[in-house]
């Protein structure tokens, strides 16, 4: 039985579980290792109490990873796995995907994985939209290393390799991914577990590569990134929800709004009361064209973050490689029936022949 | 008027031209004639790296030459009889090839004073005595070809083009070649613009009259087909012959065939080829560059197909990191290396075998690869097969090293029958292997996936979707057995000895070598690996045609080596090795065995001269006989008896 019937298109082709399992089922039984308080272990926790709620079945799931503190995370799920090198985890988990359509593929990638050593991959995965599911953990610091500046780092940020502070300008993950034909990306924050398992229920029911990057705190070398959005005094301030078919709206008392600029397109937060109700933007994750997500993906903060939008960009359907792949071989296999063994004897046996008696 | 015939034993034919002449085209014309006919053959295309280089220089000259024979010959032969030379710079460009008494024919057409210049040539050599020792035609192809086809209306561009089917059309009166397939070529070519068509059939056809009916030719030749075992026969060339093996290979093991590959001379074809066969359940996927190509690759062998990759030496480069990984997790991986003059970007188009050492070592840490190679252009779909073979049953990836002589280079090929092809079992794991008992006492199936075959040593291939075999593998160092990810120390030396000791006990899966030592008086051995097959068997008969003794061991498997080299290369007193490097096998050899191999190196980019190789040869065998040896004058007195 194939899950076609659940609401999850992303999942077309996975078999459903038999009965429900839980999350205990999805723990591994190796020994977690990430440092106290790390951001990853609420991930964790999250995609193991996640993944039951897929309905599919454990042995058809596939996590592949690269190399970072959050790579581990396959061995920590008790699902096939792939703790492969670094930076390539899309392009081994775009040949699991092409393979196989039963399988629903996860990616575990982090900012320096993903956006320096496997930055490549990345776009080309997104470009495709090869149906898996890629989670970037950005803590905006290469930990495993032991704490150099990364892709995502602000300028400026003096850490071992730059003590006179780095040079480099920042990626902003969701522009990339937008920039790249992203057809779902996302963002979300490690310690929010509700909108987190939201979002990756949305990113699981997206046929197509689903990228989600996930605020994530590193309390070794980059404790407090996050604060500002993460901090009960001031996360209605900093966070601004995204939220298809609503009015952006945020601040303790809603009291700020979005609206675009009449000359550039961009857009930028004001005081609702400082404009008419109708400029207030609403936001549309479907449209078919990306200026508006790639806009409000630059109101995150590419310094120190004091302020970022959280929610789903974009999501739009657009055709899969995987599918189209598997398409073209369904297509070419029908045309050309028969047994293999007489089509291969058919085949080398094609051209300019002669026969010696 | 009827013309004398002469009888050949073989030709070595050279058609050389500007990059844009289409002398490749009429090359592998003239090659398909030449196996319809029924002769042995081997052909040589050799061509600039730039797609149009510089019209008339000498960095634009492409060429393709054939050797074609009534009896069984083994390269494309080291010094053309004929050259055909469309322009000066594909004159000047070869000149330096032919022995004496060779055929040049010449377009004189572009013998003008700016394309004299452009190749070089202060004077014009067609009015000087610069060519006094050949036996030149000097023919306006192209005005003939533009006058023979001026009833199309083609413009004279076009017209022009056509020359090289004049040209094809008088070279195939002059050896008997039959037309048939050429005029059929042609037709299904040009389907689509009937003038070029017709056009093309009309030169080829009027070249061929003009060889009728000229005074300037007043012999033509006849080489007879060759003596071969019966069977079915093709020309194929090595790039063609690989990809059906590795169409084979999915074929007898069952799997999906999966190629994650990029674009690099000269393995695209490969990629163009398999493309072609997704009727087979083969998926070809065009990777963002060499790492995802591997990547890829692996990915889809984790999931149960059979993953490939195809590429030249530097992306060997590139890959390297994902091939280890591939060593670490223990998949079945191909990585096909057609290899290709280095460092670097080196020579795209031009051949060389110096990625062996790259193939062996180019990895961090202990990391063996089993490395087959073919050793001629039909022999890359057997390669093939065994890669295939090697790969599932002992879990590793294999590399397959061809090279650029292979890969474009063409043989006749007796096809395989389907049913004598080896069959190949992935034996997927599908159940627990091992139980481990609780604290509580009790008792639990388990999935260890690295457990390994006793006698193969291979581990257990668990792929996704099958239920309680769920596991986790990756690049860090694996405990025995387990899987889980280990730092003991003493894991890690047994890991790293038992990935060794399974690649080496492919030993135990190869048949014994093939000596050839007719007499078996030789007291020199050569032993070669890869495509220099041809111009070692070539030169080793030489010398036994001049009477002395010497005996040939050619190596389809570099990694692990045969079982019984060790033995065959004591029984020598003298080891000679061609390698198209420095001495990459020499010094594997000098290591394992600590034989005193002495090299015969060429890295040129082309091809080794059985010539010359014979000459290496002779005065090894005088040394290790003491004796006096004469290969040149006999060489001399057979070609006279010959002729």
């Amino acid at each position: 039985m194939s899950t076609t019937a659940l609401p999850f298109p992303g999942l077309r082709g996975v078999p459903e579980a038999d009965e429900k399992q839980t999350a205990k089922e999805f723990t591994s039984d190796q020994e977690v290792r990430w440092c106290p308080g790390c951001g990853d272990y609420a991930v964790l926790k999250a995609v193991q109490g996640f993944l039951p709620e897929l309905g599919i079945r454990r042995e058809n799931v596939v996590f592949v990873s690269g190399i970072g503190c959050s790579s581990r995370f396959p061995y920590y799920l008790d699902t096939y796995g792939m703790h492969s090198i670094h930076g390539r985890a899309p392009s081994i988990a775009t040949g699991i995907a092409t393979a196989r359509e039963d399988l629903s593929v996860f990616v575990v990638t982090g900012d320096g994985d993903a956006l320096s050593i496997g930055g490549n991959h990345l776009i080309h995965a997104l470009r495709r939209n090869v149906n898996m599911t890629i989670l970037l953990f950005n803590n905006r610091i290469y930990g495993l290393t032991k704490g150099q500046y990364s892709p995502t780092s602000e300028a400026g940020k003096v850490t071992k390799s730059t003590p006179m502070g780095s040079l480099d300008h920042p990626f902003n993950p969701v522009s990339l991914a937008l920039g790249a034909e992203g057809s779902f990306v996302a963002r979300t924050i490690d310690s929010d577990r509700k909108h987190l398992t939201s979002v990756l229920s949305a990113a699981a029911a997206h046929r197509g590569t689903s990228f989600v990057e996930i605020y994530q705190n590193c309390p070794i070398f980059n404790d407090g990134a996050f604060d500002a959005i993460k901090s009960p005094d001031t996360k209605a301030d900093a966070i601004i929800p995204l939220v298809d078919g609503e009015q952006i709206r945020f601040g303790a008392e809603r009291q700020y709004g979005v609206v675009r600029d009449q000359d550039t397109g961009s857009v930028h937060a004001v005081e609702v009361a400082d404009v008419a109700e109708k400029d207030l933007l609403v936001h549309d994750a479907h449209s078919p064209d990306p200026t508006t997500a790639f806009a409000l993906s630059r109101l995150t903060d590419n310094g120190v973050l004091h302020r970022a939008p959280i929610g789903i960009f974009r999501a739009v359907e657009r055709p899969t490689y995987d599918d189209q792949a598997r398409e073209q071989v369904t297509t070419a296999h029908a045309a050309a029936p028969g047994e293999p063994a007489d089509k291969l004897a058919a085949l080398i046996s094609g051209g300019d022949t002669w026969t010696v008696v | 008027m009827s013309k004398q015939v002469k009888q050949l034993d073989r030709v070595i034919i050279r058609f050389a031209g500007d990059s844009g002449d289409g002398m490749q085209l009429t090359g592998d014309r003239f090659t398909q004639e030449s196996a319809a006919w029924g002769n042995d053959l081997s052909t040589l295309p050799n061509f600039p790296a730039e797609i149009r280089a510089p019209q008339g220089t000498l960095p634009g000259v492409s060429s393709f030459q054939v050797h074609f024979a009534d009896h069984d010959i083994l390269t494309p032969g080291d010094a053309p009889d004929v050259l055909v030379a469309m322009n000066p710079a594909a004159l000047k460009a070869n000149l330096g090839d032919l022995p004496k008494g060779a055929a040049i024919i010449v377009d004189t057409h572009d013998f003008t004073t700016r394309n004299l210049t452009k190749a070089g040539y202060a004077a014009n050599p067609l009015e000087d005595d610069s060519l006094a020792e050949f036996a030149v035609h000097e023919l306006d192809l192209t005005g003939m070809t533009v006058e023979a086809v001026k009833e199309f209306g083609l413009s004279r561009k076009d017209a022009a083009r056509a020359k090289n089917m004049f040209a094809l059309g008088l070279l195939s009166w002059m050896y008997g070649r039959p037309t048939e397939t050429t005029v059929a070529f042609l037709e299904k070519r040009f389907a689509k613009v009937p003038d070029i068509r017709d056009a093309n059939i009309m030169a080829f056809n009027k070249g061929w009259h003009f060889g009728e009916t000229t005074e300037a030719f007043v012999v033509s030749y006849e080489v007879k087909p060759a003596p071969m075992p019966p069977g079915t026969y093709r020309n194929i060339t090595g790039n063609l012959a690989l990809a059906y093996g590795l169409v084979a290979g999915g074929v007898q093991s069952g799997l999906p065939v999966f190629l994650g590959s990029y674009p690099i001379t000269p393995a695209s074809d490969i990629l163009h080829e398999l493309s072609k066969h997704k009727g087979f359940g083969v998926t070809t996927l065009q990777a963002e560059d060499e790492i995802a190509g591997i990547g890829a690759a692996i990915g889809a062998s984790f999931a149960g197909h059979l993953g490939v990759t195809t590429t030249s030496g530097p992306g060997i480069a590139l890959k390297s990191e994902a091939l280890g990984l591939a060593v670490m997790t223990e998949l079945p991986l191909l990585v096909i290396d057609v290899q290709r003059g280095g460092p670097s970007t080196g020579l795209p188009t031009k051949t060389e075998q110096a990625d062996l050492l790259q193939a062996m070592f180019g990895r961090n840490g202990e990391s063996p690869v089993p490395i087959v190679a073919p050793q001629s252009p039909g022999d890359c779909f057997d390669a093939a097969l065994e890669a295939v073979r090697i790969a599932i049953t002992y879990r590793t990836p294999v590399m397959l090293l061809s090279d650029g002589m292979l890969a474009n280079g063409s043989e006749p090929w007796r096809i395989p029958e389907v049913a004598e092809l080896p069959e190949i079992d992935p034996k997927f794991a599908t159940e627990t292997n091992h139980t481990t008992t609780d604290k509580t006492g009790e008792e639990k199936a388990e999935f260890w996936p690295y457990l390994r075959d006793e006698e193969t040593l291979a581990r257990p291939w668990a792929i996704p979707g099958t239920p309680g075999l769920e596991h986790r593998i990756g690049g860090l160092e694996k405990g025995d057995g387990h899987g889980n990810i280990s730092y003991d120390p003493a894991n890690h030396d047994f890991m790293v000895r038992t990935r060794q000791a399974k690649v080496d006990r492919i030993a135990d899966s190869l048949p014994p070598l093939e000596v050839d030592d007719p007499s078996g008086a030789a007291k020199v051995l050569v032993l070669g690996w890869g495509s220099t097959y041809g111009p070692i068997g070539a030169g080793v008969r030489r010398v036994r045609k001049a009477g002395y003794h010497v005996a040939q061991v050619h190596l389809r498997h570099l990694n692990p080596f045969p079982n019984d080299l060790g033995e065959i290369l004591k029984r020598y007193d003298k080891v000679l090795i061609p390698e198209m490097n420095l001495g990459q096998l020499s010094l594997l050899l000098r290591g394992k065995y600590l034989v005193d191999a002495i090299g015969y190196n060429q890295v040129n980019g082309m091809p080794l001269k059985a010539a010359a190789l014979a000459d290496a040869i002779g005065t090894l065998v005088g040394e290790a006989e003491g004796i006096e040896v004469e290969l040149v004058a006999t060489d001399a007195k057979t070609k006279e008896a010959r002729r």
